[in-house]
């Protein structure tokens, strides 16, 4: 495999785990708009563990332990927040991680922080594939279902016996580890991290993968994140190679432009649960195939 | 740490208070209309501060992205009236693909003119160079109006028409990204990612008192903003419209009941919030005479940390909060370093939002007796 195609799988692999990481609270209808954050924190944690002495395959899960235990103590009060008051918490908690670890001089304040083991494609790539399998399994599952259900409608999920609590707690957390294992991985592949390369944009762009992709099923990050990752990336190429460069400078304008128009046309995201009923069971015939199992028409509720 | 600085820094922190203050109540007038987090506000806050800058330098090319915001505007009333024309439906789709080729076609028309055209010449011929921080505040005011009106459309309107609700967070956030992400892009192929200098139009204006150096224009800038918020408020509280925006916050589903012209009046909240954003950014070039476009994130992240300091929909607490937030900031770096500021400013707000989420002055639930 070339290199170029190479460097491009690890930026898609990287942005499906950031993705999935945001998907699972979004799953359960809560927006974290602080991926940067945990990003940060599991790639300072891996960092500072393994140039402590702890190999790779030690450091990166010890923090995401690290990760899930920090989102775990703040998530009892973040998520006593919602709506807007949530995305507000989380973001400035984001903020906190960034402007704390940039006045830390034994993580290299402003100057970066070398890290010392490499991981390449051959590591990043299965783990990907991993964390897209566990997430499909957790989305199958009781929990899974019961993110669901606080997703569409959170009074009715509590009467119907869910613990919305611990259900939206535990989301949450896992999400924050697989960020953090995204952000450790990012570490170890480009062997230098700082805290500028994880700001805003960065959370705001993940964020969106997740809702454009769609939060109803688990396919919705990997096709976001992948679409939104490929397209730019493949349109800055047919720039390069025909010489059209105002391609390159506006593709991302069109970006914007798709993302006002699917919220109109297509709020739910690209990938919804009728979307992929329909593939699965093509002659099931009737709207959103069998059982109703699919539910029913698309709501104004996404997220 | 040198004490003799503080009365200056003092001053320093209420000058920068004045560029959030605008902000923040820009954000706080839609989160507490319609609740929703409006990210237009800082995209529209960089548009204005980047055709301040360009109609100073004189990049007639700004009158570009102005003629485009006014044909996409233009655009969709068309398109509304064809909506609800009485016409058949084959003859509706071609009036509306005929409108969007003609569209089209003044977009090229528009882009595709070069510096020297005669609109150009027209513009320093009528502004001068001394002249042109006037037309670069009606192109910037103008402009950002128009894009609010478009704005409007996309995060409220047709959410509202389609779903007969739009106060549902996630769909006018998100619509809100898109829109910052198609403005910041457009200025950074238009103009680069890099730093954008001018000189100022008022020069080095300045007055001293006692310790204090005053810069004239930043003073002028504080006086004004401050005035320009306090005009608001008395507005929403004496005047017809002010009424109709609290009953509209108060409870949006009976304030049509009572007469409210909802879909007239939110419009109209879009607007004043947008203009409230391009007056902060036309300061904002004016006074620090450094633009780039990214530097509406910079400035309405730290307001939407002084909005949430002085709870969510309260002008009054957003005006505070915005001050505040100005002067934790001057004096962190002051006392400490410039990368301590993030601490203070976002460890506030998250304490803010944990322990007293409706802020320091803030009422009980969004929607209840606000503004």
């Amino acid at each position: 495999m070339s290199g170029y195609l190479e460097s491009q799988l690890i930026i898609l692999c990287l942005n499906v785990i950031y993705a999935y990481g945001i998907f699972l609270p979004a799953a359960s209808g809560q927006l974290n708009l602080g991926a940067a954050g945990f990003i940060t924190i599991g790639a300072y944690a891996s960092a500072y563990f393994n140039t402590s002495g702890a190999p790779m395959y030690l450091a990166i899960p010890a923090s995401m332990l690290f990760c899930a235990a920090i989102a775990f103590v703040i998530a009892f009060p973040i998520l006593r927040t919602r709506g807007v008051y949530m995305v507000l918490a989380t973001f400035a908690f984001a903020e906190v991680v960034a402007g704390l670890i940039i006045n830390l001089e034994f993580l290299g304040a402003a100057a970066g922080y070398p890290v010392d083991s490499h991981a390449d494609f051959l590591v990043v790539v299965p783990v990907t594939i991993l964390v897209v399998l566990l997430c499909f399994f957790l989305m199958s599952t009781r929990l899974g279902l019961a993110m669901r259900s606080i997703h569409d409608d959170e009074a009715v999920a509590t009467l119907f016996g869910v613990d919305v609590r611990l259900a939206k707690v535990a989301a949450f957390t896992i999400g924050a580890a697989l960020m953090s294992l995204g952000g450790a991985l990012y570490g170890h592949h480009y062997n230098y991290i700082e805290t500028q390369t994880f700001n805003v944009l960065v959370s705001i762009y993940i964020l969106l993968y997740v809702l454009l992709g769609g939060t109803q099923t688990a396919w919705g990050p990997l096709i976001g994140a992948a679409f939104f990752t490929i397209v730019p990336e493949t349109l800055r190429q047919v720039a390069a190679s025909s010489g059209q460069e105002w391609i390159a400078d506006t593709r991302f304008i069109f970006f914007g432009a798709i993302i006002v128009l699917m919220m109109v046309f297509r709020p739910e995201g690209l990938i919804t649960r009728t979307m992929i009923d329909r593939i699965a069971m093509p002659f099931a015939g009737g709207r959103g195939g069998p059982g109703g199992r699919s539910g029913a028409a698309p709501s104004a509720k996404a997220a | 740490m040198d004490l003799s600085q503080l009365p200056q820094q003092i001053v320093n922190g209420l000058m920068l208070g004045g560029v959030y203050v605008m902000v923040a109540v820009a954000f706080t007038l839609i989160i507490g209309m319609l609740n929703f987090l409006n990210f237009t506000v800082p995209a529209l806050f960089m548009l204005a501060a980047v055709l301040m800058w360009a109609i100073l330098e004189g990049h007639g090319i700004a009158l570009d992205l102005t003629a485009i915001a006014v044909l996409l505007v233009l655009g969709m009333m068309a398109a509304d009236r064809l909506q609800h024309a009485k016409l058949t439906a084959p003859l509706k789709t071609g009036a509306a693909l005929g409108l969007a080729g003609a569209a089209c076609i003044v977009v090229w028309l528009v882009i595709s003119l070069k510096p020297g055209d005669p609109v150009f010449a027209w513009l320093d011929d009528a502004a001068g160079k001394s002249g042109r921080w006037v037309v670069g505040i009606a192109v910037a005011l103008f402009t950002v109006a128009m894009l609010s009106l478009l704005i409007e459309r996309f995060t409220y309107r047709y959410m509202k028409a389609k779903y007969g609700d739009a106060t549902e967070h996630a769909l006018p956030l998100v619509s809100s990204l898109g829109f910052l992400i198609v403005i910041e892009h457009t200025v950074i192929s238009t103009w680069g990612s890099d730093a954008l200098t001018t000189a100022s139009p008022f020069g080095n204006a300045s007055f001293t008192l006692g310790p204090v150096l005053f810069s004239v224009p930043q003073l002028i800038s504080l006086i004004l903003s401050l005035a320009i918020v306090f005009g608001l408020s008395i507005m929403l509280r004496t005047t017809k419209l002010g009424r109709a925006l609290r009953s509209i916050a108060e409870r949006p589903d009976t304030a049509p009941l009572m007469g409210v012209e909802v879909g007239r009046i939110v419009p109209v909240v879009y607007v004043i919030a947008g203009l409230l954003c391009a007056i902060a950014g036309i300061l904002f070039t004016i006074n620090y005479t450094t633009v780039d476009a990214y530097v509406g994130d910079t400035v309405a992240t730290v307001a939407i940390a002084g909005m949430v300091l002085g709870g969510l929909g309260n002008v009054w607490g957003a005006i505070i909060g915005a001050m505040l937030i100005g002067m934790v900031e001057i004096m962190s770096i002051y006392a400490v370093g410039a990368t301590f500021k993030k601490i203070p400013i976002w460890g506030l707000l998250l304490m803010i939002l944990i322990v007293r989420p409706t802020g320091l002055f803030g009422h009980t639930a969004i929607g209840k007796g606000k503004f």
